[in-house]
């Protein structure tokens, strides 16, 4: 009957977003302006579909840094992280934290793709394989690296800031192959032609994940 | 009650270059209790959550040995339990969902009686279904309480027992603390003088301070 803990700190995560929304609200404002501010800029001007396959990620990224910063923030600001600490290991709220950000992540990045390409008429996917398999990949991806800069940034003083200005070196692999990845996904590429641009993808949430769980339990530890 | 062994040694922390105690060693078993007094500031709060294991002392060693079997750190939660001003509820759900979260991430499964019957002991059964944000401070101590004594702990830390409770809470903390000194084992901190008559041995932080 007692299910695993990382799942119960997960629920907990969901619950607690459904009562307060600190990143849902977050999350919506900044999708909803970043995307009217693409297509105004855009206007009536004919863009590479390259460009177009950039601002995408342009847009995923920043709305990600907005929203996924907030979950240790909030334990420390309400002084909950002692009671987490007390109640499970490190590891375990570690892997909680990073399934519900997976899935945040994950429901926005989705939202945001078919916003866009129902908003921006030049940006033609040709191949809806590769373009989704780029969304879950990367979307993962950048769970994996902004959970445990979350959990760094929390314990500095200059919480919001920090965040994007530490986040971009690390994710800039990931954000290059995913918009490379989305470039082939628009040019109507098969399948296999991507598969190299995948393999750096999961690589880069093995190895985020893998350093996580070890940095991790020094970060959250006093 | 199985057997246990709280042992405590030479455990050191300092914050910056501020030395709080340098050298603190003691032992809590089955059916002993351990307080810790000192002037305000001298480290009691921080030894209790060294002791807890959720903050790391710069030297010196906890352990929890349960039937003959060291248990780490990372995994006494089951085993503990805290009350302290530095413990925070979760302000977004009740009194009763907390109570429901904090056994779940322990990892352990707890009956709706067990629940209820501990919200009634402590006077705060009607208000369970709302939110701890809107709970008083008095309240959300005898919450605090339910949280740490709901998987009836071996070892019971309680920072500042009485804080913020009238006297009707004051009296039903005091049953507790001669309950769980009988059944199991009881550690505390406190300036109260009162509180002292019910432990066995008492560390004084004060004396003990070293440079
Ligand atoms: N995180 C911290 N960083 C720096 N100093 C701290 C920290 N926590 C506690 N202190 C200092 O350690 C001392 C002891 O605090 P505390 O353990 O709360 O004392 P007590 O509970 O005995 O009143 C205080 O001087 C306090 O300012
Ligand atoms: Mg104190």
């Amino acid at each position: 009957m007692v299910t695993p803990i990382p799942y119960q700190v997960f629920v907990k995560e969901v619950a607690s977003e459904f009562r307060t929304r600190y990143a849902l609200n977050a999350l919506l404002m900044f999708v909803v302006t970043t995307l009217t501010m693409v297509v105004f800029s855009l206007g009536d001007n004919t863009v590479p579909y390259e460009i177009l396959s950039g601002m995408l990620w342009i847009v995923i990224f920043f709305s990600a840094m907005s929203g996924l910063s907030r979950t240790f923030v909030t334990e420390e600001e309400r002084g909950t992280s002692l009671t987490l600490r007390l109640l499970t290991s490190a590891t375990n709220v570690y892997i909680g934290k990073f399934l519900y950000n997976v899935v945040l992540i994950l429901a926005m990045s989705v939202f945001i793709a078919f916003a866009y390409r129902l908003i921006i008429d030049d940006f033609v996917v040709r191949s809806s394989s590769i373009f989704w398999t780029t969304i879950v990949l990367g979307g993962i991806g950048l769970a994996a690296a902004s959970t445990i800069l979350a959990a760094i940034i929390a314990k500095a003083n200059t919480k919001g800031t920090l965040f994007p200005v530490l986040a971009f070196p690390v994710l800039l692999p990931l954000l290059l192959t995913c918009i490379r990845a989305t470039v082939l996904s628009v040019e109507g590429a098969f399948f296999s032609e991507a598969f190299k641009d995948f393999q750096i993808l999961v690589s880069f949430s093995v190895v985020m994940i893998a350093a996580s769980v070890i940095v991790f339990e020094y970060v959250w530890n006093d | 009650m199985t057997p246990f062994h709280l042992e405590v040694r030479n455990v050191r922390k300092s914050f910056g270059r501020k030395v709080l105690f340098d050298a603190v060693s003691f032992d809590v078993r089955l059916g002993e209790s351990f307080a810790v007094t000192g002037k305000n500031g001298s480290g009691k709060s921080t030894l209790m959550k060294i002791i807890c294991g959720v903050l790391t002392p710069n030297g010196g060693s906890v352990r929890y040995v349960v039937n003959d079997k060291e248990i780490p750190l990372s995994h006494v939660a089951p085993h503990i339990g805290l009350v302290s001003p530095y413990l925070n509820m979760y302000e977004e759900f009740t009194g009763e969902e907390n109570l429901r979260l904090f056994a779940k991430i322990r990892g352990i499964g707890v009956r709706q009686d067990d629940i209820h019957g501990l919200l009634q002991r402590f006077g705060i059964f009607e208000h369970r279904n709302k939110e701890a944000r809107f709970y008083s401070s008095g309240m959300k101590q005898r919450l605090k309480y339910c949280a740490a004594l709901l998987h009836r702990p071996a070892l019971l830390f309680l920072d500042e027992p009485t804080a913020n409770l009238d006297d009707i809470g004051i009296a039903v903390v005091r049953e507790v603390m001669r309950e769980q000194r009988q059944r199991a084992a009881l550690v505390f901190a406190t300036n109260e003088s009162e509180d002292l008559s019910f432990a066995d041995r008492v560390l004084d932080l004060s004396r003990l301070k070293i440079g």
